[in-house]
């Protein structure tokens, strides 16, 4: 049985005809059944309706679909592609609930096209179809930010889809290479190593570490995600980079330099988030340094490197759009995220700080929560290929992580100490205890179950994963470890919590690079090239004046004046040098 | 031969020659019937070369004998799967363009629409000779047909659209001439002007240096008209002036027309074996197709008008062209012809979004353009296909022929040129995003106004902006996704047969 129905396709085109529905509750249920007819359609696939899905790393292909030279896989069904399906329609359902009030219904079709080309992505078994949607993926997110209409965002708009054509490109050209050198567009294993016979291979890899914004190609993400709609940006932080992650799983597994790439950025975002100000920024950073355990998770190699970069990818969707929810509610309620100009909001929204904190101990990697059964997972497969360095570096990001996201962020948003916001905030709530729309609470709220749910039974995910898992997560080694590093953790925060207080400013970190040269490559177009074209333009203008007049009254222009005279022993003379040099080359 | 096939060949030309002769007296009583006129002659033309089309993929290359003359004496109608495949793109770009132009003509140029039809056509007519003439001196003579009357459409223009006129005349004037001159050399030399017959004699004369001169005054001439790059400066200022409807066609037309001349000169005319190897006239094309990719893409970025920058993006993309023909293989010579259609469709439909703006906003800035994702959602689609095109993102044409040039810059080793084209991808992305973000601009907080506007604007807007406009446009970025969708029976059955024999 060859038929199968995409959903992508589903959501994708669903999506469309969001606009066009006229009734208003009619549209809001619509909204949230599209993702749910795509998880309908991966359970009947799960359950083998359209065919068993083989082993890991056999795939069932589908719609092959000649093309060139070469055969389109459009779609490859295997166990890790059906890991990340489902995390996308279901953290897609919970975002479509926290999205629900959004009026702009262009925003919901830009979001479930994007929704449904991530999908396409993880479900291609060939480049090319890989490529389509990777372009459509890094547009959709150039309309989230554009539509929230500030200056700033439209900025962020342009940076953002530069930087992901940029490896679009990239990885268009590494796959016209590869498919040069070996006549194959299959999305499979490519080899790799340093030299000029590798180059399709490299340029396809730096398209895939740019999309997981792996440091030092990671300051597209914290400058734009904290930039998007509130809704929006829930839906930027999902796709992209998880599905990056997918792309290195699929051709980049065993790769020794994502491995260190990815430890030390999950270390190096910490230190950058240490400054930050605005709530989502510093969300923004812990994406970055989350991803980097995936990264060094694929880097590995190893069978548990793998199930744990893909375990990670899943479980960190979920909390992290959790997060950027909670720190989204804040900025929904009373307009901002910045820390110097919140705190004290307890009072007035203390689901959504529960809420937020369940994220923030998942994130953190508190046994019981989700985070914990995936983290440990990457960590232990560093300790077991015994490399010292990465796995010390991936340790001691957990105790930053717990730092920041765990203790700092809500510290700052809903306490500060105060019971009170500032008079400025004060004044745009309203004096209950719900302040957060309530669908905004619902969507976090499932999103919250499904972290403790997963926390405490871990094993329908590890049922999941490509590998078959022989890891136990709740050692009483690991939990006594854990737990002590917490403790020390909180207790150092807690003596300098004011020092932690949010400060005004903007931190550049490896966008400096992209920012300078940009900002002169601009200069230059603006200055100097400019003038070179308007004076080619300006010469051609002269010239055919000069025709003109010469036309009108040819004796005066014809004179013998001492500039014409030179004029002409110049041409000549070029001309002949001009002869000369043809004499020699000949 | 079978007579009923060759005299659909000549009707192609003939109807629009003879109704620009009727249209200006029928103008004088009945001014309405200029524009059906037109219509028809464009539609006769049309079909006539769809039939051939399919003749020529049926049964092979076609002729016709003007008079009855047997060439090398004669002029003959050479029509192979080439020209044939150009002259549908002439012909449906000129259909489409003709349709589009009617509230242009009415609000822009009262009363003059008898001339200004006549002149259509008669460009229409032009292009069409060059494309389907076997003749070099005849080729000629249809390449000033087109550029007189280019030059008078584009003088009917806004203000500067005079001035820019009278340069692209001059400078036209001098491309042309250097065209004749260097025929004339190859018609001393060889005592003959057909295109088949001095494929035949060349061989043995190419040491002559006489044919060498000849060779390069005609490439020099034929890379004036298509603004290649250093020699481009007249199109910005000509095509930016010119009313909406005649930018819209002589835009994307004139120079792909002269693209074609190109190859046929390089590649039939001369034998690969001359340009490519003896000269390497191909490998110096490529290179500045290079430069025209690079400068067109970097120009455009600094311009603050519209269609001005879509000037610069047409001398980017003759940049593409040139460089495909350049490189002279059969992957990136398949890719090149096929982009000729890609980017006559992706240009015409972002013409006519510069038109429909002009028409509401009276002008065609960038800035003029802010809001139209709320003003004009349907020319927004329209914008927004046809950037995506020009972009390059699947699955619209614009792809497709790219992915070739950029397999054919791989198996030539050309690196320049498959760095320049990914560049200019991403300088495509900068360009267009700026339009973006003016069009989907929102009055601060007011998001919630888009998604009633949307609503019921798209009732009043079919209103607004006229059916004449909106119908070539659908039928053009329709064009568009069906040319990426179907590349595949496109390069088969046509553009394959194209790629000249010997690569």
């Amino acid at each position: 049985m060859n038929s199968w129905i995409h959903p992508g396709l589903v959501i994708s085109i669903g999506g469309l005809l969001i606009p066009f529905i006229p009734w208003k509750k009619v549209k809001q249920a619509y909204f949230l059944l599209l993702p749910l007819a795509g998880l309908a359609i991966l359970v009947a696939t799960s359950a083998g309706v359209f065919g068993t899905i083989p082993a890991w790393p056999d795939s069932l292909y589908k719609y092959n679909v000649p093309f060139l030279q070469y055969t389109l896989d459009i779609v490859r069904i295997n166990k890790l592609s059906m890991l990340f399906a489902y995390v996308y329609v279901v953290a897609a359902f919970c975002m479509n609930i926290y999205a629900l009030r959004v009026k702009n219904d262009w925003e919901h079709v830009v979001a479930m096209i994007y929704v449904g080309s991530a999908l396409g992505a993880v479900f291609s078994g060939d480049f090319f179809t890989l490529f389509f949607c990777l372009e459509i993926m890094s547009l959709a997110p150039f309309f989230l930010l554009l539509f929230r209409g500030t200056k700033k965002s439209a900025g962020a708009a342009v940076r953002y889809v530069l930087w992901h054509h940029f490896s679009g490109v990239c990885i268009l050209a590494g796959v016209l290479l590869h498919s040069q050198q070996t006549g194959s567009i299959e999305f499979t294993t490519m080899p790799w190593g340093w030299g000029g016979e590798y180059l399709g291979s490299n340029l396809i890899l730096l398209g895939f570490v740019i999309n997981a914004a792996t440091t030092p190609f990671h300051s597209w993400l914290s400058d734009t995600y904290s930039e998007a709609t509130p809704s929006g940006s829930i839906y930027m932080t999902a796709y992209t980079t998880k599905t990056a992650i997918f792309c290195l799983i699929m051709t980049f597994s065993g790769v020794p330099l994502l491995m260190w790439m990815g430890a030390i950025q999950s270390v190096f975002a910490l230190f950058l988030a240490v400054l930050e100000n605005d709530g989502r920024r510093l969300c923004s950073y812990h994406i970055i340094s989350q991803i980097g355990y995936m990264v060094a998770g694929v880097g590995m190699g190893t069978d548990m490197g793998i199930n744990g970069a893909a375990s990670h990818a899943l479980c960190h969707i979920i909390y992290n759009a959790l997060l950027y929810m909670g720190a989204g509610c804040a900025l929904v309620v009373v307009g901002t995220a910045k820390f110097n100009e919140t705190g004290g909001l307890y009072k007035y929204m203390p689901i959504s700080f529960w809420l937020y904190m369940i994220g923030g101990f998942s994130i953190s990697g508190f046994p019981l929560f989700n985070g914990f059964i995936s983290k440990a997972m990457t960590i232990e497969a560093a300790e077991l290929i015994h490399n010292r360095g990465v796995y010390l570096l991936l340790e001691g990001a957990t105790v930053g992580t717990f730092l920041h996201t765990g203790l700092k962020l809500p510290w700052n948003i809903w306490l500060q100490g105060r019971d009170e916001p500032r008079p400025e905030i004060r004044a745009k709530l309203k004096d209950s205890a719900l302040n957060t729309p309530v669908h905004m609470l619902v969507g976090m709220g499932v999103l919250a179950f499904l972290c403790i749910f997963l926390g405490v039974y871990p094993w329908i995910l590890y049922d999941m994963l490509p590998y078959p898992v022989e890891y136990v997560p709740f050692t009483v080694t690991r939990i006594f470890s854990i737990t002590q590093m917490f403790i020390f953790a909180f207790l150092g925060f807690w003596f300098l919590r004011k020092l932690l207080g949010g400060h005004l400013g903007y931190v550049i970190d490896t966008d400096w690079l992209v920012r300078m040269p940009g900002m002169k490559l601009i200069q230059f177009c603006n200055g100097s090239l400019l003038k070179f074209g308007s004076f080619l333009d300006r010469s051609v203008v002269k010239s055919s004046a000069f025709a003109v007049s010469t036309l009108r009254n040819p004796s005066i222009e014809m004179r013998l004046t001492p500039t014409a005279v030179g004029l002409g022993v110049f041409v000549t003379l070029i001309l002949f040098v001009i002869f000369l040099l043809a004499r020699i080359g000949v | 031969m079978n007579p009923g096939q060759n005299d659909i060949i000549i009707l192609m030309v003939v109807a629009p020659l003879f109704a620009s002769i009727i249209v200006p007296i029928v103008g004088w009583r009945a001014k309405k019937l200029c524009y059906s006129l037109t219509i028809l002659a464009v539609l006769i033309s049309l079909f006539s070369s769809l039939i051939t089309a399919k003749t020529v993929m049926n049964h092979g290359p076609v002729q016709y004998y003007l008079g009855g003359w047997k060439p090398p004496w004669g002029i003959e109608f050479y029509i192979d799967h080439l020209n044939a495949f150009i002259a549908v793109v002439v012909t449906f770009i000129s259909f489409l363009g003709v349709i589009f132009s009617k509230t242009n003509v009415e609000n822009d140029l009262p009363n003059k629409e008898g001339a200004f039809y006549s002149l259509f056509l008669l460009l229409i007519t032009g292009l069409l000779g060059i494309v389907l003439t076997g003749d070099m001196f005849n080729l000629f003579v249809f390449l000033e047909v087109a550029s007189l009357s280019s030059y008078a459409l584009i003088a009917m223009g806004e203000k500067g659209a005079m001035y820019a006129s009278f340069r692209y005349l001059l400078i036209g004037t001098v491309g042309a001439s250097w065209y004749m001159l260097g025929v004339g050399y190859l018609y001393i030399v060889t005592g003959s002007l057909n295109m088949a017959n001095l494929s035949e004699l060349l061989p043995a004369l190419y040491q002559s240096k006489t044919i060498l001169v000849g060779f390069a005054f005609i490439l020099f001439g034929v890379g004036i008209k298509m603004a290649l790059f250093p020699l481009h400066a007249w199109l910005p200022d000509a095509y930016t002036y010119a009313p909406s409807a005649v930018s819209a066609m002589v835009a994307p037309l004139m120079t792909k027309v002269m693209i074609y001349v190109v190859i046929r000169v390089i590649f039939t005319v001369f034998q690969p074996e001359f340009t490519v190897d003896m000269i390497q006239a191909t490998s110096i094309l490529s290179w500045f197709g290079v430069l025209a990719i690079l400068f067109g893409g970097i120009m455009a970025l600094s311009q603050t008008d519209f269609k001005r920058m879509l000037c610069y993006i047409i001398v980017g993309e003759i940049g593409y062209i040139v460089g495909g023909v350049g490189i002279a293989n059969a992957t990136a010579l398949k890719g090149a012809i096929f982009h000729i259609l890609n980017d006559a469709l992706m240009m015409v439909c972002l013409f006519f979004v510069a038109g429909m703006v002009m028409y509401r906003k009276k002008g065609h800035r960038i800035s003029d353009f802010k809001g139209i994702f709320r003003e004009m959602p349907f020319a927004a689609i329209i914008f927004t296909v046809g950037a995506l095109a020009v972009i390059g993102v699947p699955p619209t044409g614009g792809f497709f022929s790219k992915w070739y040039l950029l397999l054919g810059g791989i198996e030539a080793k050309h690196w320049g040129f498959v760095v320049a084209l990914l560049i200019s991808t991403l300088i495509n992305v900068a360009l267009f995003a700026r339009v973006f973000d003016k069009g989907l601009y929102v009055h601060g907080h007011g998001s919630d106004h888009s998604s009633e506007s949307t609503d019921h604007s798209s009732g009043t807007l079919v209103q607004k902006t006229p059916l004449s406009m909106w119908i070539p446009a659908v039928i053009v970025i329709l064009a568009i996704l069906l040319a990426g969708i179907f590349n595949q029976a496109i390069l088969k059955n046509i553009v394959q047969f194209a790629v000249p024999s010997g690569l």
